[in-house]
């Protein structure tokens, strides 16, 4: 740390300030720091530095069997962890060559939605903390509470969820845990209507965010952004559209773009997904009714757990049970790469695998990490306010950004 | 009458005009009612810690309800979420520069033992650093179990001595930390 | 679901460098193929601004260790042509005594974290790169954690025995 531009800028004739805008924030972004050059209000150059919550996932994962890597992706982005959840699953099966079933796939589709939501919420609503606007956060934290309490039905916990398994869920769905989405789906859109009246035409927010850190689409695609900030530029680059997975081709959704790449854009964006993601679980809770009942997993009894009535009564549910927790199942030895559209961007999972009990090696791709990394350069030039909200803009979430 | 539970006064001798009590029995039921936090939030936790200052959980009802990011002003330093072993000489800076009386809450698995992290880069447990007062399970905690820590912070502060930070077992305590 | 498929993008690769490249596979459906250190730059750079190819998007760069090997450390490349809708993975090993390969700032801005994760992890070199310097891990650390070599848990610690922990 002795060698960090905090500890060296010792010069008196400079005629520039040097701010820590430190690890410890106010306002809850996240543990990372940024040291600043001003010239009076403006910056001048900054110098970002990160690695403050590092926890070593990629090395622990190469110690872990593959069902105990879930809990570790669900504490990447944790504020959409059934997206990491499910993107490890599908990584997974990818791999093994395991298809799930369309009712499967719909039930993931409309948990993974609903993170998309959740994550959105806290984006925006801390966009409007930073500009001032305290009261819609409350608001959408309440929100977000419904959306907690469908995943406690679901799974059980309310923010780390450890959703799912290796071929689908733990458990099915039951009648209560449908209610409640259906009730949220009715209760949800009023909220969400009336946090877009404070805020779309507001004019105190549109001078505060509009025009603020504009990026052109070169520059986001040459820096590797992904996500909600780079459809804001103008690039329609979506995962879920290019590389459909979990049957996401049956579904009829748009993907909101925007045109200068600027904060207000990407508020407008990061909206315009919630609306569409509504849309998206609607028509999975239409499509689910006509599938089969009570599927919940895919038949693959060599790596997804069998009942445990089973388990102490069935030889062959013995063995398999005792053979998925040791590891003694032979997985190929080969890497795959697959990416999910997480709430920040393209969230990619690179495994290479050596047929043991737990990956040779796995490298997450995120999109937090990435998509921070034009923060220091783009913020030359820039107001100290104005380069609070771009930060928030942003949306980095620190256990994504460090892993 | 309304519905607000105010809390019991301590027990003392009333009369016309006056009530009469010992201080630190004073002391501590104002403290304890007006404790204002720092929320070192890092990682998952902090998102729950949200939750619980949300309306839903409210945490701002037990009188917390400024919650102040300047180490100066807070009487609470509440670390939520795993701290590495390049953010400790941080959280080591931010203790020392609290002023007296100041206690600490160590939220989460990862603060309080190194949680799921048991890695080279992440410290185990704030305790290697600061003295901690009251450790919260959980990962993460549900907001009632956040709260029902804070309850324990409260009744800490209430039953205080006021002579506890000149004594020599609380010196001593600092001392194994390396605290002056 | 691309423009061009997988077949054109080897047609034109070994076109253009022969036996630079290695023979390509596709495991999963996702073209990969090696190469070796003097030979990435180039490409990468083919790669980036062939007209029809058009890998514009640099997804990621990463490392890897595999110790018998001869060529130990690994480092691999993920690109993405966004209008094709290809993706293609490139593998270079390098020696483990002196892992050094150049950088792709030059190619992608992108780059400058992925390069600076990678040397944090394994101690590969990039040369060229602005500022090659730790990121993730302290900064005056020795080691190259994610190398097999190194353990995962500090062997220093005082509250957990290894005993019980089934190490």
């Amino acid at each position: 740390m002795t060698n960090h531009p905090i500890f060296t800028d010792n010069d008196p004739q400079k005629e520039t300030i040097t701010l820590n805008l430190g690890p410890t924030h106010p306002a809850t972004h996240g543990v990372f720091q940024n040291v600043l050059e001003m010239d009076g209000e403006r910056i001048v150059s900054g110098v970002s530095t990160i690695g403050y919550i590092h926890r070593a996932f990629e090395k622990i994962a190469e110690h872990r069997p593959f069902y105990q890597i879930t809990p570790l992706t669900d504490r990447m982005n944790y504020c959409s962890s059934p997206i990491n959840n499910m993107g490890w699953h599908m990584t997974v099966e990818k791999l093994l060559g395991i298809e799930t079933p369309k009712r499967v796939d719909y039930l993931r589709v409309i948990v993974m939605e609903l993170a998309r939501i959740s994550d959105h919420l806290i984006c925006n609503g801390i966009l409007g903390v930073d500009t001032g606007a305290f009261t819609g956060f409350l608001y959408l934290m309440e929100e977000r509470e419904h959306i907690y309490e469908i995943y406690e039905e679901i799974c059980g916990a309310r923010l780390t969820t450890n959703i799912g398994r290796i071929g689908g869920f733990e458990r099915d769905f039951n009648d209560i845990a449908f209610a409640k989405i259906k009730n949220f789906l009715v209760k949800f859109p009023p909220i969400l209507k009336e946090f877009e009246v404070l805020f779309n035409r507001n004019r105190i927010f549109i001078e505060r965010t509009s025009g603020v850190a504009p990026v052109d689409p070169e520059t986001a695609l040459n820096y590797s952004w992904s996500g909600p900030i780079l459809r804001a530029t103008g690039v329609d680059y979506d995962v879920r559209v290019n590389e459909p997975y979990s049957s996401y081709q049956d579904f009829d959704f748009d993907i909101p773009v925007g045109t200068s790449g600027d904060v207000y854009d990407r508020y407008i964006v990061r909206n315009e997904e919630m609306w569409q993601s509504l849309r998206i679980i609607e028509q999975a809770l239409q499509k689910i009714e006509k599938e089969p009942k009570g599927v919940f997993h895919a038949n693959v009894p060599e790596f997804y757990l069998p009942p445990k009535e089973e388990v102490y009564n069935n030889m062959e549910a013995l063995i398999y049970h005792f053979k998925i927790v040791m590891g003694e199942i032979d997985t190929p030895k080969t890497e795959v790469y697959h990416a999910v559209e997480g709430g920040n961007g393209e969230l990619g999972f690179y495994l290479v695998n050596d047929g043991g009990r737990s990956p040779y090696r796995l490298h997450f791709r995120r999109p937090s990490f990435i998509n921070y990394q034009m923060y220091a350069p783009m913020s030359a030039g820039m107001l100290l306010s104005d380069a609070i909200i771009n930060m928030s803009s942003l949306n980095v979430i620190a256990g994504e950004l460090d892993a | 009458m309304s519905e607000v539970k105010i809390v019991e006064a301590p027990p003392g001798i009333e009369g016309s005009g006056f009530f009469a009590t010992s201080m630190d029995k004073v002391v501590g039921l104002a403290r304890s009612h007006s404790l204002w936090p720092l929320p070192f939030a890092t990682s998952c936790c902090g998102i729950e810690f949200m939750a619980t200052m949300g309306s839903h959980y409210d945490f701002a009802r037990f009188g917390s309800e400024r919650p102040s990011f300047s180490p100066r002003q807070a009487d609470l330093l509440m670390v939520m979420g795993t701290i590495a072993k390049k953010m400790g000489p941080v959280l080591k800076q931010v203790y020392l520069q609290m002023a007296e009386p100041r206690w600490v809450i160590a939220v989460g698995a990862c603060a309080s033992s190194g949680g799921i992290f048991d890695t080279y880069s992440v410290m185990q447990g704030i305790d290697e650093i600061i003295p901690v007062d009251v450790y919260v399970p959980g990962c993460p905690p549900r907001p009632e179990a956040i709260i029902d820590g804070f309850n324990k912070i409260q009744e800490l502060v209430k039953n205080e001595s006021l002579r506890r930070r000149e004594s020599v077992e609380y010196k001593e305590l600092l001392g194994r930390y390396g605290i002056q | 679901m691309g423009k061009i498929s997988n077949q054109q993008v080897i047609q034109s690769l070994t076109l253009k460098f022969g036996d630079r490249i290695s023979v390509p596979n596709e495991p999963f459906g996702l073209l990969t193929l090696e190469t070796s250190v003097d030979h990435i730059s180039e490409v990468l750079r083919f790669l980036k601004e062939d007209k029809e190819l058009k890998f514009n998007y640099l997804t990621d760069i990463t490392g890897i260790h595999f110790p018998e090997q001869k060529l130990s450390i690994g480092v691999i490349y993920h690109l993405h042509s966004l209008s094709n809708n290809v993706r293609v993975r490139i593998k270079v090993f390098l020696d483990g005594n002196a892992p050094n390969i150049p950088t792709a700032t030059t190619l992608w801005e992108g780059a400058n974290w992925m390069e600076r994760e990678t040397f944090d992890f394994f101690g590969i070199i990039f040369d060229g790169h602005p500022n090659l310097i730790r990121i993730l891990n302290v900064d005056d650390m020795t080691v190259f954690p994610m190398r097999r070599e190194h353990p995962l848990e500090d062997p220093n610690r005082v509250d957990k025995k290894d005993y019980f922990f089934g190490r």
